[in-house]
């Protein structure tokens, strides 16, 4: 557009931006006012209920007052707490980056250049469980791990075992196996696409000139897919700090405090034991890990509005 | 492809084999044990294979209720979130407006929050209000939080319809209100369905939810009462069990098949300026 254009169009310009302007509030008007009642004021409220003696039941239910920090005091000194905050770090730990990241990969690496029929059936079958709604996630696992369940029976009738009581001797590592096993499928899909995007040529290239297969994989296919594998991470890291169904329904958090999460630590302190200051100072804990998490990675995203 | 010798293709292929193996093996305890009125914790083949389990869940008025207010609530839910989203990410893919930035970073950065981490708030706000045990108060909520992620997606599927497609449509004498419908919207339908779909499966899967702000057993969906199996007495019918939850698993199974068709489509209409 030349200058004389500009300046003929000047004004026009200007009534137009006013118009659009307005008609930009009015439609984002609904979106606004939902996310302003329900998304920020909650936010707001997590900050003010955790500083109360917020509770349902008993004499402080009825007398709602400011305590301070004596939720939080009260939290650094729980040592659930901390107990919490480790069973998090070891879930998102080893079912999200170790489990799903390095399954995906895995199975999204092998599955190049395979008969296709075999792939879609393997991917078929992975994703399914990826579909499956995760309270019934957690009942296929505890009918699989169940003190008469499937493992049991076939360590029994293979290897003659002695039945093991797996969700109360290892709640650990059988919550992170179900875990793994629901959301690899994202993973792989998530691999899947960036794999495929990987030219031909570098790889033939790489291994005329002498690359064996770990050099190839190592130095041409992860250095690659690097953006991918961190993007992924985030996002799944993200996925994973929420899950609350697939623990409760297997676990319900124990035995003890073996596999209460934060989610699920929460839930106990606001509506087991009726706590909702600290439950909501909980929250707030579980909030910032999230906001930390979400912020590193529209960092690594670097992303372009 | 690079060349692989036959050894290390035999290998990967058996251990592809053994996984899809280890995922199947969970999920064929709930195909079995429906179809087998004497189900038990652990896999077996059913002796005699019976749709006595489903029939005993489909003339379930409870059971059936409870699946209709789920469609309802994720139906409603999706409908919402695709039109909102709509409304809101025009505007936002279409107008220079000064704060556009800052509301799409916000956005970005709301859709990556653990919504677990809000309910005993929102659980406080609604006995506030009262709303708790309100289905229309909880569906709202529900809707709000997929906003933030349904406005996101929306903006960029309404970015990748060329804008020149829409000023034709105004040379031709099509309003705004027009060439969105007549123009914009149909040619991203395939985003649109991607929105609705993944916004209802999460919803009808949303079990946390239902469970904190739904007190009456009569109003609660479909992920909340799989859980009433886990009788009283400690007994569970693991047959019923298994053919509830292969049919609260199959909408969820059947819109996917539906909606991957619609992602394997593709975007591809940048043909479309050429």
């Amino acid at each position: 557009m030349d200058a004389s254009n500009v300046i003929k169009n000047k004004p026009h310009k200007t009534q137009q931006q006013k118009t659009e302007r307005r008609l930009s509030v009015w439609l984002m008007l609904p979106s606004m006012i939902l996310l302003l009642i329900f998304f920020l004021t909650p936010m707001i409220l997590t900050v003010v209920f955790s500083l109360t003696n917020l509770s349902l039941t008993g004499e402080a239910a009825s007398s709602l007052h400011f305590i301070g920090f004596q939720n939080y005091l009260q939290m650094f000194k729980d040592p659930a707490l901390a107990t919490s905050i480790w069973n998090t770090i070891v879930f998102v730990l080893f079912s999200a980056v170790i489990g799903q990241c390095f399954f995906g990969f895995l199975i999204a690496f092998m599955m190049r250049g395979k008969n296709k029929t075999f792939r879609r059936i393997i991917g078929l079958i992975i994703i399914a469980a990826w579909v499956t709604p995760e309270v019934v996630v957690g009942f296929c696992w505890v009918a699989f791990l169940g003190d008469n369940g499937t493992l049991n029976m076939l360590a029994h009738n293979l290897l003659g075992m002695k039945p093991v009581a797996w969700l109360y001797t290892f709640p650990m590592v059988s919550i992170i196996i179900a875990n793994v096993w629901r959301g690899t499928a994202f993973s792989m899909m998530v691999f899947q696409t960036a794999l495929d995007d990987i030219p031909q040529e570098v790889e033939e290239a790489a291994v005329m000139d002498g690359a064996t297969r770990w050099q190839l994989v190592t130095r041409i296919t992860i250095p690659m897919v690097k953006g991918t594998i961190a993007t992924n991470i985030m996002l799944v890291t993200l996925q994973t700090l929420g899950v609350f169904s697939l623990i409760y329904t297997m676990t319900g958090g124990g035995p003890e405090n073996a596999t209460s999460t934060l989610p699920v630590f929460m839930y106990k302190q606001a509506f087991v034991s009726y706590q909702l200051g600290y439950g909501t100072a909980i929250s707030l804990v579980l909030l910032l890990i999230g906001a930390l998490a979400s912020l590193l990675y529209m960092k690594i995203l670097k992303v372009k509005i | 492809m690079m060349r692989e010798n036959k050894t290390v293709r035999f290998v990967q292929y058996v251990v592809l084999a053994v996984i899809a193996l280890l995922f199947l093996l969970p999920l064929l305890w709930m195909l079995f044990s429906s179809i087998d009125t004497h189900a038990i914790q652990a896999i077996q083949l059913p002796k005699q294979p019976t749709l006595a389990n489903f029939m005993a869940i489909l003339t379930d008025s409870n059971i059936m209720r409870s699946f209709g207010i789920g469609l309802l609530v994720s139906g409603f839910q999706a409908i919402f979130v695709v039109l909102i989203s709509v409304l809101a990410a025009y505007p936002l893919s279409r107008y220079p407006l000064p704060w556009k930035k800052p509301f799409l970073l916000s956005i970005l950065f709301l859709t990556s929050l653990p919504m677990t981490a809000v309910i005993v708030p929102v659980y406080q706000m609604f006995l506030y209000l009262k709303f708790q045990n309100s289905l229309i108060a909880t569906t709202v909520f529900m809707i709000s939080t997929s906003l933030p992620y349904g406005i996101w997606m929306m903006k960029n599927f309404m970015d990748s319809v060329p804008h020149e497609l829409e000023e034709a449509a105004w040379i031709d004498g099509s309003t705004v209100w027009e060439g969105v419908r007549k123009v914009v919207l149909p040619l991203m339908l395939p985003g649109i369905f991607t929105i609705g779909i993944f916004t209802f499966t999460g919803s009808w899967g949303n079990f946390f939810v239902p469970f904190i702000l739904i007190t009456s057993p009569e109003k609660l969906p479909a992920s909340v009462t799989i859980f009433q199996f886990f009788g009283n007495n400690g007994l569970v019918n693991y047959g019923q069990l298994a053919a509830f939850s292969v049919l609260y698993t199959l909408p969820v199974v059947i819109l996917y098949t539906f909606a991957q068709r619609y992602m394997s489509q593709g975007f591809s209409f940048g043909g479309a300026v050429k």
